[in-house]
């Protein structure tokens, strides 16, 4: 039966192949004319790679580097998902443990409401949610992550809760038993059980925060502070001609910290999204 | 443990709750009165009934963009669950390089909205004016299937690797005894894998239904609805409305938008889930 598959499993690696090239591309192309002098982007010569005459180096990415607040955006952007992913794993795999460990009516409640607040799409609550956010001075980047654990919490206590059933209840019991407090018992007995999933939401919440757009343009003050997407969208929308070379150079150095991130911690991420999907 | 655990509900619930209540709760509550009101912030409200409603109802703009997103959902929910478990299939098949082939396929879903949509921008603009056809700003076919591959490009990765987890829990016996009886990988695939995957199925065409009705980055970056809105999502046609105008009505006419947007995505993912949970079977 092996040996029948054979010829036709070297015909799918080599168009699985194909496929894999046609979707490096896009990235590669990026790439490629982040590398090239600004007159040698064209729509007539973007596939084409640079030559020694059109090499231009790393002046793009200097150039962006300086001239375009990217540093600086930068440094929002991981000020903002690190503490928006900690106050989202640290409070919600709290609060989820209280909602399965407690159960009344209150609980059930606030349980629904969380699993309901992860259908209503952004728009509905959009306008009010930056309003809320500017009359309670919680428009910086350096305490806009309460929002996000607010509109954060739906996915993360859902998950939290979803495996917290499966802890047998004896093992915090015995906790107790030998003289635990419940900050004890959860922070000595249960946090560390709950690795694989803290990791699994670590990495959605922080690709949702990371790559999030328009709640930060709406709550943000656009003028002082910019995300990184907040900035590749504002430079393509002012006026003047957008200078190519410098953008592409922006796009790449996106990407290439994402990429780099995912290589390094690729089984995890993967194992956490398809963890995440069947918790869902 | 229920009573020791209730005397330190504070430390425990609160804060999520707190939270919750400033980013959800409030802004939700506010948002279904305003959509009853005329204003420009939230305190100078001034309640005027169903107008708003009726307004939306009857905006032509909005009809377009619905119409524009169901279409672009039905094509893009198929292309993408049938390439994501095509491909599943494809690496649970121990083929060589399954893991870099893997790693390749899922890496587009970690790059945000924007920068895919700029992305693609650039690389079908390029396209559109090597083959002398209009650029997407006066391109509505274009910016239709353009968004239609750009979300194909960043989704199927993700719903390859569900399929892949579904289809690897799908017991060998199964699949041994299915070949002892003679069935055919085609039979098998349609008799066997397909209903056991049924859990798997149930989460990727939600999950892809949910984002194709909310999509906005993506379009924002890639068309922003040129041209003249026939490219606009309703997400998109809602923010535009909000945002795009000055006037006392727009705000309000924006977020009855936004309330009915907002019901329409509910009872569609409620008859979704109840439609697909149904035809799951236990092994």
């Amino acid at each position: 039966m092996k040996k029948k598959t054979r010829f036709t499993d070297h015909i799918w690696v080599v168009l699985l192949s194909i496929l894999a090239v046609a979707y490096l591309y896009p990235i590669f192309m990026i790439l490629i004319n982040s590398l090239k002098k600004e007159r040698a982007i064209g729509t007539s010569n973007i596939f084409s790679l640079p030559t020694s005459e059109t090499f231009a180096g790393f002046t793009n990415y200097i150039n962006a580097l300086g001239a375009q607040g990217f540093a600086k955006s930068l440094g929002y952007s991981v000020l903002i998902t690190i503490t928006a992913v900690a106050a989202i794993l640290v409070c919600c795999s709290m609060c989820a443990w209280y909602i399965t460990r407690v159960r009344n009516k209150f609980t059930s409640a606030l349980y629904y409401l969380f699993v309901f607040s992860m259908v209503v799409p952004f728009q509905m609550v959009m306008f009010t949610l930056s309003q809320t956010a500017d009359s309670l001075d919680l428009n910086k980047p350096w305490n806009i992550w309460v929002i996000y654990l607010g509109f954060g919490a739906g996915l993360a206590v859902f998950m939290f809760a979803g495996f917290m059933k499966s802890i047998p209840l004896e093992i915090e019991e015995a906790s107790m038993i030998d003289g635990c407090n419940p900050i004890q018992t959860f922070f000595l007995v249960v946090f560390p059980i709950l690795k694989p999933t803290l990791v699994s939401v670590g990495i959605l919440e922080a690709m949702w925060v990371w790559n999030d757009y328009l709640l930060p343009v709406l709550v943000l003050d656009i003028k002082k502070y910019k995300t990184i997407p907040m900035l590749i969208q504002y430079f393509r929308g002012s006026y003047g001609k957008v200078e190519m070379g410098p953008m592409m150079a922006s796009i790449m150095m996106t990407i290439i910290p994402i990429i780099i991130v995912y290589l390094l911690g690729q089984k995890q991420i993967i194992k956490g999204v398809a963890a995440g999907a069947v918790k869902g | 443990m229920d009573k020791a655990l209730k005397k330190y509900a504070p430390i425990f619930v609160i804060p999520t709750t707190a939270a919750f209540i400033i980013g959800f709760v409030i802004p939700f509550i506010e948002g279904l009165y305003l959509s009853f009101c005329r204003f420009t912030t939230v305190s100078n409200a001034k309640w005027v009934g169903f107008d708003n409603f009726k307004y939306a109802l009857t905006d032509a703009d909005f009809r377009q963009s619905f119409v524009f997103t169901v279409s672009f959902a039905v094509v893009s929910i198929i292309l993408i669950n049938v390439g994501g478990l095509g491909l599943a299939l494809l690496l649970t098949r121990k083929l060589r390089g399954t893991n870099i082939f893997r790693t390749i396929f899922f890496m587009p879903n970690l790059i945000g909205g924007i920068v895919l949509g700029y992305i693609w921008q650039i690389l079908i603009n390029c396209i559109l004016s090597n083959a002398g056809k209009p650029l997407l700003a006066l391109n509505s076919t274009a910016g239709y299937w353009g968004l239609i591959i750009l979300m194909c490009w960043q989704q199927i990765g993700y719903m390859m690797i569900i399929y892949i987890a579904g289809l690897q829990n799908v017991p060998d016996d199964i699949l041994e005894a299915a070949a002892i009886d003679g069935a055919s990988p085609v039979k098998t695939f349609f008799r066997v894998k397909l209903p056991m995957i049924m859990p798997s199925i149930t989460i990727c065409v939600f999950l892809t239904l949910t984002n194709s009705f909310k999509l906005f980055d993506q379009n924002l970056a890639l068309t922003a609805g040129a041209p003249k809105h026939s490219t606009e999502m309703l997400a998109l046609n809602i923010y535009n409305t909000f945002y795009a105008r000055a006037g006392m009505q727009w705000k309000g006419y924006g977020q009855s938008k936004a309330v009915i947007f907002c019901i329409l995505v509910i009872v569609i993912s409620m008859i979704q889930l109840r439609a697909t949970r149904s035809r799951e079977v236990q092994a």
